[in-house]
């Protein structure tokens, strides 16, 4: 088991140092000059240009310029946000809380729905239900996440006035930030209705996101548990006389479950993708509308830092992802 | 009255071609205690009448009797319910492929314990006892160690023993072993068949061994039964079987073993064909 | 004998033609016949068809002109509702552009980018597919490398900063999102050949003396056509979904393009007073992509073996 994470370590360090040189030489090699934008409107003298280029390392050579970056980097140094003169990493802790709040809400809703319809779906195969659910994931997955934001808010916040259209709680209250996670923070505030509050603007957002995994999820499971119903150990759980929930439930589900996890791994790539759209939408202050921002704002330090601790949160999860796969699969748990 | 009784059994699948007749009207008869060989190719349905007494096929097949009873009881009119108090208790299965029969994900131990669970009131300690008491009963060795060990961790042999430990571990009447040696080694086939003949004796169980093999009939059954193609070709005790098959089918079976042949060629049952669809024709 | 060795051959040349002629045919009737009994995927197609139609001919059927401006009819609401114009089924945005011929524009605009990015990411990705796992070593370590650097970032992230950096627009939209899909590919085309390349087959043809590029491309390649066809299918769904995504964040198509995620971008500010302008486009992308997933189903269902007998 150590070896098998040793081993997907060793993988991931090439590909972490590749994703660094990506991230710098996006913003490097690309036409975009950041020093005109820093400039703005009314341009800069060409001797406060090159002092300005000194200054910030540019004239030194190309590999020598990524290697005082990655020199940096390793001080937990990626820059300094253009617009509010504020380190990047700094920036990013404080929004990053937002954006795990908001995902972890999804994917909870997609794994509490999507498997569970999965396995009814494989059980009722064939079935009228086994046509909807399946009907139904084709299109969640096919769904602009986007446009199906907007078409809840009007639905619930714009008619059936249910839910705030944006933000993460009620402007009336006001409490210290202790975790960054609004649920847990509103609760510790003790004000009444906050945490009533907090949960009525997280639940459209969290749905909109859960959108694509749930209907990826429950597509994955349907056809994991569809395998696994024919093989021979679950004949042999129905010649032992076991009852269905037994069958389904444990030694069906217990192998399905294996390639689901893999899957459920993948969606936080998605994920994050998909918190781009859904922060944007719903005015949430989290990473994904940070960068959105920042782009718009040609802010490139932060572009390049978020880029890179996006792309190593994914790969650390898809690491951890891995590990999960080896505890639950006793055929690489014990070789 | 006999333990196992079946009268005129049909069953069909839907394919996609229509309708396709596995069984058409075979009678099996088990009284206790005695051992039974249902022989015949692939495709004579020689597994399907049996997983269709334990309820096991899919539900693409439509299963026709005149009478299907265990102990009297109508296995044909049974709620899922009912049928599970029987299934795995008093009639308990074992299959070809003892690997994959057993759930990856789960010990031997856990599996094993779990047949306990279901039909029987064994507090946990008792179980965990039982489950030591099957395993050295089916010739494991460890079995303290063995029982924590996954399927992927032990031989096909040692699967089977614990499939075997499965399937007596609530002191069945009646087990049924599907080709229980076909996917094993030569040797460990002897092995894993004394201990099934070993168990019987003790127990007094009924058992039905499907078969493809003439040498396993030899060695085991009281009676055999010749299939072929969804029909029953013959009937017989298993001395008089071997010493004047009387229906042509059965020669060709019994030509067929290697030991009888004569010549440099194998013969095979295809060789006989046409003389015993030449017999059906004329009956 | 009277007939020449030569005249002998051609005929068992011709005969061997008709005879693959034949298979290639009763492969395509098996194909249709599966994919036929799919009921969705034959609605998906059928909807595809239409939506190709109506990209094609959008001018004659178009009632309006896509970028002509009503001065007297800013957002009219659909025809249906208090208010509509039967000159605006659909009604008319908020600078009085007729909502319907803005839609059957933007078909045009979504199937080509579709086009437009699976060609591109199709012949960028097998290429570089085959040169891995006909090359194997160090050549192919080198390249899986830089497919797994692309694959760690969120695809829509990364198209959104090449995007971004290259300056907004649609066609270094579409040039972002070829690059962020043709990784799948690279890895389904390498799959297949380190797959194939040990077959009998492939090695009959090398002996024979068949060249490296005969191997990969008419050797190798057909047979691994069919998980290329359904990725195919999966990325043009993907494309469209993406560049509305671009489109909607400000740096895909720019306006007054009707393509159908920039016509919602300018639609936002407007949800709570006019649902038509945010509706209808959204709609027009779940119809697309939902259409060609069905279609994809379809066909992966279709060309897998494995599920053929299940």
């Amino acid at each position: 088991m150590f070896r098998f994470f040793l081993g997907r370590l060793g993988l991931l360090i090439p590909t972490f140092l590749g994703v660094t040189i990506v991230a710098f030489g996006l913003v490097r090699i690309l036409p975009a000059d950041p020093l005109e934008l820093l400039a703005g409107e009314r341009g800069m003298s060409p001797e406060r240009k090159a002092e300005l280029m000194r200054q910030m390392g540019m004239d030194l050579p190309i590999w020598e310029q990524y290697l005082a970056y990655l020199g940096n980097l390793f001080q937990g140094d990626l820059g300094t946000s253009f617009a509010s003169k504020r380190p990047v990493l700094d920036e990013f802790l404080q929004l990053f809380p937002a954006t795990v709040e908001l995902s972890f809400c999804a994917i909870l809703i997609a794994v509490a729905i999507g498997i569970p319809l999965g396995i009814l779906a494989a059980v009722k195969r064939g079935s009228f239900i086994d046509q909807t659910v399946m009907g139904t994931a084709l299109i969640g997955y096919s769904m602009p996440i986007f446009w199906w934001g907007l078409l809840l808010i009007i639905l619930f916040s714009g008619i059936l006035q249910w839910t705030p259209v944006s933000g993460r709680i009620s402007l009336m209250y006001f409490f210290p930030q202790v975790t960054g996670f609004m649920l847990i923070d509103s609760l510790l505030s003790g004000e009444k209705g906050a945490f009533l509050s907090a949960v009525r603007h997280l639940i459209l957002p969290s749905i909109v996101l859960a959108t694509i995994p749930l209907a990826v999820i429950a597509r994955q499971t349907r056809s994991a548990m569809l395998e696994v119903l024919g093989e021979d150990y679950v004949r042999t759980a129905r010649a032992k006389g076991l009852p269905p929930h037994r069958i389904i439930g444990l030694h069906a589900l217990r192998n399905a479950l294996i390639p689901v996890i893999t899957t459920i791994g993948l969606q936080v790539g998605v994920m994050l993708a998909g918190a781009i759209l859904t922060e944007t939408i719903f005015s949430w202050p989290g990473i994904g509308k940070w960068l959105v921002d920042s782009i718009a704002r040609r802010d490139y330090a932060v572009v390049q830092g978020g880029l890179l601790l996006i792309a190593a949160i994914i790969m650390l999860v898809n690491l951890i992802v891995d590990i999960l796969y080896g505890l639950v699969n006793p055929r690489i748990r014990h070789n | 009255m006999a333990l196992l009784e079946i009268r005129n059994l049909r069953v069909e699948f839907d394919t996609a071609k229509g309708p396709f007749r596995a069984l058409d009207g075979v009678d099996y008869t088990v009284d206790a205690g005695e051992v039974l060989a249902i022989v015949g190719e692939s495709g004579s349905g020689k597994s399907v009448a049996m997983l269709a007494t334990m309820g096991l096929l899919p539900d693409t097949a439509t299963i026709t009797a005149d009478k299907m009873e265990f102990e009297g009881l109508d296995l044909r009119t049974l709620t899922p319910k009912q049928r599970r108090k029987v299934i795995g208790k008093d009639i308990s299965m074992i299959f070809q492929e003892p690997i994959a029969s057993l759930n990856p994900c789960f010990t031997a131990g856990y599996q094993l314990e779990e047949a306990l669970k279901v039909h029987t009131n064994l507090s946990g300690r008792q179980r965990r006892e039982r489950v030591l008491e099957l395993m050295r009963s089916v010739g494991i060795p460890e079995p303290e160690r063995r029982m924590n060990s996954f399927p992927h961790q032990m031989s096909g042999g040692q699967c089977q023993r614990v499939m075997i430990a499965m399937a007596i571990a609530c002191a069945p009447k009646l087990l049924i072993a599907d080709e229980p040696t076909t996917a094993l080694d030569v040797t460990i086939q002897k092995q894993i068949l004394d201990l099934l003949m070993q168990l019987q004796r003790d127990s007094g169980m009924a058992l039905i061994m499907i078969t493809h093999d003439m040498g396993v009939v030899a060695e085991t059954a009281d009676r055999v039964i010749v299939q072929y193609q969804g029909k029953k070709m013959e009937e017989a005790d298993v001395l008089s079987l071997f010493e004047a098959p009387k229906h042509p089918y059965t020669r060709a079976l019994l030509a067929a073993l290697p030991e009888n042949a004569t010549g440099d060629r194998l013969p095979t049952v295809s060789d006989f064909a046409k003389s015993f669809a030449a017999e059906e024709a004329r009956a | 004998m009277s007939t020449s060795p030569k005249a002998d051959s051609s005929a068992l040349v011709e005969k061997l033609e008709r005879e693959s002629r034949n298979a290639t045919r009763a492969m395509l009737a098996e194909f249709w016949y599966y994919f036929s009994q799919n009921r969705g995927a034959v609605i998906g197609l059928a909807v595809f068809l239409v939506l190709v139609v109506t990209a094609v001919f959008a001018p004659l059927i178009a009632p309006h002109a896509p970028d002509m401006q009503y001065r007297d009819s800013f957002l009219v609401p659909p025809v249906w509702q208090e208010g509509g114009k039967w000159d605006f089924l659909l009604g008319t945005d908020p600078v009085g552009r007729d909502m319907l011929s803005r839609l059957i524009y933007g078909a045009q605009y979504s199937l080509f980018i579709g086009c437009v990015v699976v060609f591109v990411a199709l012949t960028g990705g097998v290429i570089i597919g085959l040169i891995a796992g006909y090359m194997r070593g160090a050549v192919d370590t080198f390249i899986m490398r830089i497919m797994d650097i692309i694959l760690a970032f969120p695809s829509l992230l990364l198209a959104l900063v090449v995007v971004a950096l290259l300056g907004p627009g649609l066609m270094n939209a579409m040039f972002a999102i070829a690059i962020v899909l043709q990784p799948h590919f690279v890895r389904l085309t390498r799959a297949a050949v380190l797959a194939e390349r040990s077959r009998d087959y492939v090695v009959a043809a090398r002996v024979a003396g068949a060249g490296h590029f005969r191997l990969m491309f008419k050797t190798i390649l057909p047979n691994c056509l069919a998980p290329l066809i359904v990725q195919a299918t999966l990325s043009f769904s993907n494309a469209i979904l993406d560049a509305a995504a671009l489109g909607f964040l400000g740096v895909g198509a720019q306006p007054p393009t009707p393509e159908w995620g920039t016509m919602l971008a300018e639609a936002r500010e407007f949800i709570l007073r006019a649902w038509w302008v945010v509706t209808f486009p959204g709609l027009a992308i779940l119809i697309t992509v939902l259409a060609i997933n069905l279609v994809g189903d379809g066909l992966r269902d279709a060309l897998d073996p494995k599920l053929k007998r299940s």
